[in-house]
């Protein structure tokens, strides 16, 4: 097992396109990472290039104590799932499970040993002397997984593994692999562009966008202070709602009056824009205290909570999340009030959070 | 060969086959469509059937007038004359179907040891200007290749190539090697590159990945890619009337041609020759149709 750490990598290809413009990743031994990012973001060629699949243009990656640059991707003690299983078509589960074990010519009982762990811990053992394509597109990915565990790597990669299953099997999966990386220890480094499965997966996240790195932290923190207005629009659904203030009299005020708590030191005179959750917001009575008039423009019931669409004379519509028991009639004219602590607050220009 | 794809594979649902017919009156429109099929059958089929029938029959019922269909003699003489020659021994012709098979097999496994790893690298890693390399490529075969035969001769007579197998294997390779990375590269987009990242980090070299696990799945491919050059090579008659001109050299094509021109036509042995000629290619043709028909669709049209 080991720490894994990415300093000032660049990659760009042939073509001239900039995959990764500059990305430093300082990974903890054991922990479960998460590279979150729209797709171009350069997440999975940063990803590959840890594993060695990819060569930087420029850039360190140290897995461990060693650097790994010039190292092919077998000698780096790494194993990596992939979003198409890429489980080998014409072996049974079980000599696709020995084959990495083979390859490095470990003895016969060993390798049958290893399997045989490998698969009562992914459940596996009906499945052992079929061909890949007569599994089903979770059995497959959980053969991928053994497969990566035989091979005790100092950690795993692991490229978007649940985008091709459905919903149902993808929640079961995320626990089953969370479960497991949690028993094994086992640094992993996980690539996604569904925030879902970064929020519950991850120890830490990291937001990329455009081969840049916006942010790192823990759900939590990235939730609660996204780092940019990206990472702002990027997480969260419905997403955060920027809203353009400005400083009065030591409050926060948007154009329509709406009134937020302000945060602590706020530089002035610059365009600010507040990021405010849906839950931070609340629809009341038309007249309410602390609120604005407001109109419902559009209401979406999920059954365990409504999120209402709302026009406050803003420049955008703010959508605001309640409870299935406040119900209010599109188009009603209704209240808008802040209810939650001090938003972050970003720099319209800059982009980036300043309080 | 259009028709031939068009109806193995059906590029709509199934029920455009059937309902269209209905609406413009059912049994009429398929007793219609048989008629012009059949018509365009024999259109097409009777110079084959007319080739076989003269070669089994005797020269005084090939000169016949009225022209005999059913009640001749048949004879096996004129495939006796294609492989003997008259004083016994090995005729002219049959050396030229050794030569053919000698030209045609070299040079399709050599257009195929260059072109599959070739298409491999052009579909698996980013080269420079990749697409202006593969439309140069592409750009060779443009050209009707009768344009280049009066070049290529001066050079082979410089360079001491004419009149041999080698030139002639050259030249047919050179035409196939654009074909096959072209209809490769369609192939090998189709093998997810995945396989070769999985056994690279398993502990192979990325030739070794692609020799054990993308290879294995692009026989297909490889093998419908290998007929079409096959044909090509075989069939070939104008390089090869022009760069060959003894008999020990010269393919089978330019040797039947030359069996027609003296004062006498012995029809019996051309068409004879000619079935013997056409038969490799059909046998073949059959064995891997199910693969010329998926080249045809996926290899060339991608993209």
């Amino acid at each position: 097992m080991a720490g894994i750490e990415v300093t000032a990598l660049h990659k760009r290809y042939p073509d001239g396109t900039v995959a990764v413009d500059h990305v430093d990743l300082s990974i903890g031994d054991g922990e479960l990472f998460v590279m979150l990012g729209p797709s171009g973001c350069g997440k999975t060629t940063t990803l590959r290039a840890i594993a060695g699949l990819e060569r930087q243009t420029t850039g360190d990656i140290r897995i461990g104590n060693t650097l790994v640059n010039d190292l092919p991707p077998a000698e780096r003690d790494i194993a990596m799932v992939f979003q198409f299983y890429a489980l080998y078509p014409h072996l049974r589960t079980r000599d696709n499970l020995a084959f990495p074990l083979r390859a490095e010519g470990l003895p016969k009982a060993e390798v049958r040993e290893r399997v045989d762990e490998a698969a009562r811990l992914m459940r596996l053992g009906p499945l052992l002397d079929r061909r890949p394509h007569r599994l089903s597109g979770g059995e497959q990915q959980r053969v991928a997984l053994a497969r990566a565990l035989v091979r005790r790597p100092r950690a795993f990669l692991m490229d978007e593994p649940l985008t091709n299953l459905d919903a149902e099997l993808r929640a079961d999966m995320r626990t089953e692999i969370k479960h497991l990386q949690g028993e094994l220890g086992t640094t992993m480094v996980y690539v996604t562009h569904d925030q879902v499965e970064a929020m519950s997966l991850g120890h830490r996240i990291a937001i990329l966008n455009k081969g840049r790195v916006e942010q790192i932290g823990t759900p939590l923190e990235v939730y609660e202070r996204p780092a940019s207005l990206f990472c702002a629009a990027f997480i969260g659904s419905p997403p955060m709602n920027l809203i353009e203030v400005e400083v009065a009299d030591g409050k926060l005020r948007s154009k329509s009056g709406l009134v937020l708590t302000p945060p602590p030191s706020l530089p002035r005179d610059r365009c600010l824009v507040a990021g405010v959750r849906p839950e931070a917001l609340e629809v009341t009575e038309p007249g309410a205290e602390r609120s604005v008039p407001a109109r419902v423009v559009s209401a979406e019931w999920l059954g365990d909570e409504i999120i209402y669409v709302v026009d406050h004379g803003g420049q955008r519509d703010v959508r605001v999340r309640m409870p299935p028991t406040v119900r209010f009639a599109a188009d009603a004219p209704v209240g808008l009030r802040h209810t939650g602590g001090p938003p972050p607050v970003y720099d319209a220009s800059t982009e980036e959070l300043v309080a | 060969m259009a028709v031939s794809v068009d109806e193995v594979v059906p590029t709509g649902p199934v029920r455009d086959h059937t309902r269209p017919a209905r609406r413009l009156g059912g049994r009429g429109r398929s007793v219609l469509e048989v008629a012009l099929l059949t018509v365009l059958a024999v259109v097409m089929l009777f110079p084959a059937l007319w080739m076989i029938e003269t070669s089994i029959k005797e020269n005084r019922d090939v000169y016949a007038i009225p022209a005999k269909f059913f009640d001749f003699k048949v004879t096996m003489d004129h495939f006796k004359d294609v492989f003997v020659a008259s004083g016994g021994g090995r005729s002219a012709l049959s050396v030229s179907f050794l030569n053919s098979v000698v030209v045609a097999g070299v040079s399709t496994v050599l257009a195929t040891v260059l072109g599959v790893p070739a298409a491999w690298a052009y579909s698996r890693f980013g080269v420079k200007a990749k697409k202006d390399q593969l439309f140069f490529i592409l750009s060779t075969r443009f050209m009707p290749p009768v344009v280049v035969v009066i070049p290529i001769f001066l050079m082979y007579r410089q360079v001491g190539l004419i009149d041999s197998k080698l030139g002639l294997i050259l030249i047919y390779a050179a035409f196939n090697v654009p074909f096959t990375i072209w209809m490769m590269k369609g192939f090998v987009d189709e093998v997810p590159a995945e396989y070769e990242d999985a056994a690279m980090l398993d502990g192979y070299t990325r030739l070794q990945a692609f020799w054990r696990f993308t290879l294995p799945l692009l026989l297909p491919g490889i093998a419908a890619t290998a007929v079409f050059a096959l044909i090509f090579s075989w069939n070939e008659f104008v390089f090869a009337i022009f760069l060959t001109s003894s008999d020990d050299v010269r393919t089978a094509p330019p040797a039947i041609a030359g069996l027609i021109g003296g004062t006498t036509v012995d029809w019996g042995l051309v068409a004879a020759a000619s079935v013997v000629f056409a038969l490799p290619v059909l046998v073949f043709a059959y064995l891997v149709r199910k693969h010329l028909i998926a080249g045809v669709t996926l290899g060339a049209v991608r993209r």
